[in-house]
């Protein structure tokens, strides 16, 4: 059984409020900033970072060093670290933006340091109104005790960081989107390649965007060394602590802090006490919406970003939706669907248009009036918009999602079809084993061939 | 034509902080910050108030009703002094958002997106609020409320009342 980390979610003392500054510093705070200002060079700090081997926690699993590397070779810079945490089942962020502001003040200094940038934003989602706040004054503390503004602790090296609040707009976590969003246009997303915002970013400049909680662990990796930080989890995959959420059918929910080599199945049944009710697991996701659905039989697979990726699904997010036996996969994704078709951010056709269909055909199979043809011409949307727009909106939480929850769990939308109604069928006459499917991504013509064959069969 | 809106004096005075928070060249990053300040100030945005906030960043007025129409959190209509928005992501339905939602509905006699008579309520649902370990969860006007139950939604309704 693996065990539980306190590095990130390592408790404040008790009564002591998480914007507190003094408070913070007592504890060590802000002593990163101090090490990597006063003790390393810039270089210095970009080795440490590139050794450290970790990966943005934002959901897609790029390497931190390697995105900073690409930065262009021209000034100004700038940082934007993304608190647009949005992703439906994540919260991880917003639990760090609660508990741990100042560090991840601190990790937006030292990362603007390595990088020579004066000026960064913390893109927060409108929503967090008392996050906001608290960030905030956070900042204006942190101004105060001499961490931002001119002469940072004496070595020349002036930064500000303002906060910039959302409005409510999923499209904004996605980086170029953000930006735009930064700049006060319509946030739509960016083509990419060939320019990355570390080329061509915030008004034509190069620039760093990295999500909250990758701040957060910047400060970790300085504080105690890339040596260290790298033995946690494995390097072979992805290292450093992994703040990861449960939420939905489980006895806990909450946030727990393990290494990638801990397991869903442990996450689940261990660290958030087991199904509600000691039902049976029918499916969990396991990195935000669009992490593609796993199965009872999948769950026994580490965390890694790799690990998860080789199954088929992602990291993402690290926020784990369980659902349990008496859950109806159809109501789930077409609760998924609906989301992505309310944030389509309405630039690419594919996206704008498919999205949305998808959803009706979902919500009348709900309703008891399923076609026939339905789960293939799903399949065929999909298959249209994959690919097919700029940003991967269309197919994180458009498709996959979509393309996933309808192959594994093929039996229980047949069902809600051929009876007219909605209907949870017995967890066992549900979804689909490993082996009774061979695609994914699905060729239409062949998943249904594949699954007439089995039925004549069975 | 409506007459021109104009902010109060201490809100120009924290226009002004919004605007020194980028570089001269670029206000018109400011516009959503100073959506925000022009809705906490009217409660919705009109598009006088889109006028207003067009004049604070030298821009044409057009630019910035672009961006007020793509966000879902700026009224264009005038709303309920509380509003109140029940998450239905998944998550939070997988936790029982739905009753939380008919409950509210019945006992303020509104449907989604609508105001009571008296103009005390407006009833919303919200996407995903990030607080999944949570849920359900319900945002009243600024404040996030958890663990969410037809009850505590009576506890939260009489609160308001009283205030």
């Amino acid at each position: 059984m693996a065990a539980p980390l306190e590095i990130l979610t390592a408790p404040l003392p008790a009564e002591t409020d998480p914007g507190d500054i003094d408070a913070y510093m007592a504890g060590g705070g802000y002593g990163a900033v101090r090490k990597a200002l006063k003790s390393m060079s810039q270089t210095e700090l970009i080795e440490e970072i590139n050794a450290s081997g970790i990966k943005g926690r934002g959901g897609a699993g790029f390497s931190t060093g390697m995105k900073w590397n690409l930065c262009a070779d021209r000034f100004p810079r700038y940082l934007c670290a993304n608190a647009d945490e949005s992703e439906p089942g994540s919260f991880k962020d917003r639990h760090l933006l609660e508990a741990k502001p100042h560090q991840i003040i601190e990790g937006m200094i030292i990362t603007s340091y390595a990088l020579g940038i004066n000026l960064g934003y913390i893109y927060i989602r409108g929503e967090f109104f008392q996050i906001i706040d608290q960030m905030e004054a956070a900042l204006e503390d942190a101004r105060k005790h001499g961490f931002l503004g001119a002469d940072i602790l004496g070595t020349g090296y002036d930064l500000e960081l303002y906060v910039h609040p959302g409005a409510g707009a999923y499209i904004c976590g996605e980086e170029t989107g953000l930006i735009e969003s930064l700049e006060g246009n319509r946030p739509y997303p960016r083509l990419k390649p060939p320019f990355f915002p570390a080329a061509i970013g915030l008004w034509g400049q190069p620039t760093i965007v990295n999500n909250v909680e990758t701040m957060a662990q910047i400060a970790t990796i300085v504080d105690m060394g890339a040596e260290a930080y790298k033995q946690i989890g494995s390097e072979d995959d992805t290292t450093g602590p992994r703040l990861f959420g449960l939420c939905g059918h489980v006895k806990k929910p909450g946030i727990y802090e393990y290494d990638s080599d801990v397991t869903l199945r442990e996450l689940i049944y261990d660290a958030a006490g087991g199904i509600r009710d000691d039902n049976r697991l029918k499916g969990v996701i396991p990195g935000g919406i669009s992490a593609p659905i796993l199965t009872p039989e999948e769950i026994d697979t580490p965390m890694g970003f790799g690990a998860l990726g080789k199954l088929g699904s992602m990291g993402g997010t690290g926020g784990i939706i369980v659902m349990d036996e008496t859950t109806s996969m159809v109501d789930a994704l077409l609760n998924a669907s609906s989301f992505a078709a309310h944030e389509s951010c309405g630039q690419c056709t594919p996206c704008r248009e498919g999205v949305p269909w998808m959803n009706d055909i979902l919500r009348r199979i709900r309703n008891g009036q399923g076609r026939d043809e339905d789960l293939d011409l799903l399949l065929d949307i999909c298959k249209q918009i994959h690919g097919h727009t700029v940003c991967v909106f269309g197919q994180a939480p458009g498709v996959w999602p979509v393309r996933t929850i309808l192959v594994k769990y093929w039996p229980e939308f047949r069902a809600c079809i051929e009876r007219k109604e909605l209907v949870v069928p017995p967890l066992e006459e549900s979804y689909l084993r490993p082996d009774q499917y061979e695609h994914i991504p699905p060729v239409p013509g062949n998943f249904r061939l594949k699954t007439e064959e089995a039925d004549a069969a069975g | 034509m409506a007459t021109p809106l104009e902010f109060t004096e201490a809100a120009r005075e924290r226009a002004a902080k919004i605007l020194d928070r980028y570089p001269a060249e670029y206000r018109k990053s400011a516009v959503v910050p100073l959506l925000h300040l022009a809705q906490e100030e009217w409660g919705h945005v009109s598009p006088e108030a889109m006028a207003c906030v067009a004049r604070l960043i030298g821009c044409s007025p057009v630019k910035v009703a672009e961006i007020a129409t793509f966000y879902p959190m700026f009224n264009r209509e005038p709303v309920g002094e509380h509003v109140l928005a029940v998450c239905h992501t998944l998550p939070c339905a997988l936790t029982g958002c739905g009753s939380v939602f008919d409950h509210l509905s019945e006992k303020l006699g509104i449907g989604l997106g609508e105001t009571t008579a008296d103009g005390r309520f407006t009833l919303r649902k919200s996407e995903c609020l990030a607080a999944c370990d949570r849920g359900p969860v319900l945002l009243v006007n600024r404040r996030l409320h958890t663990h969410v139950s037809p009850e505590k939604v009576d506890e939260i309704l009489t609160e308001l009342e009283k205030g």
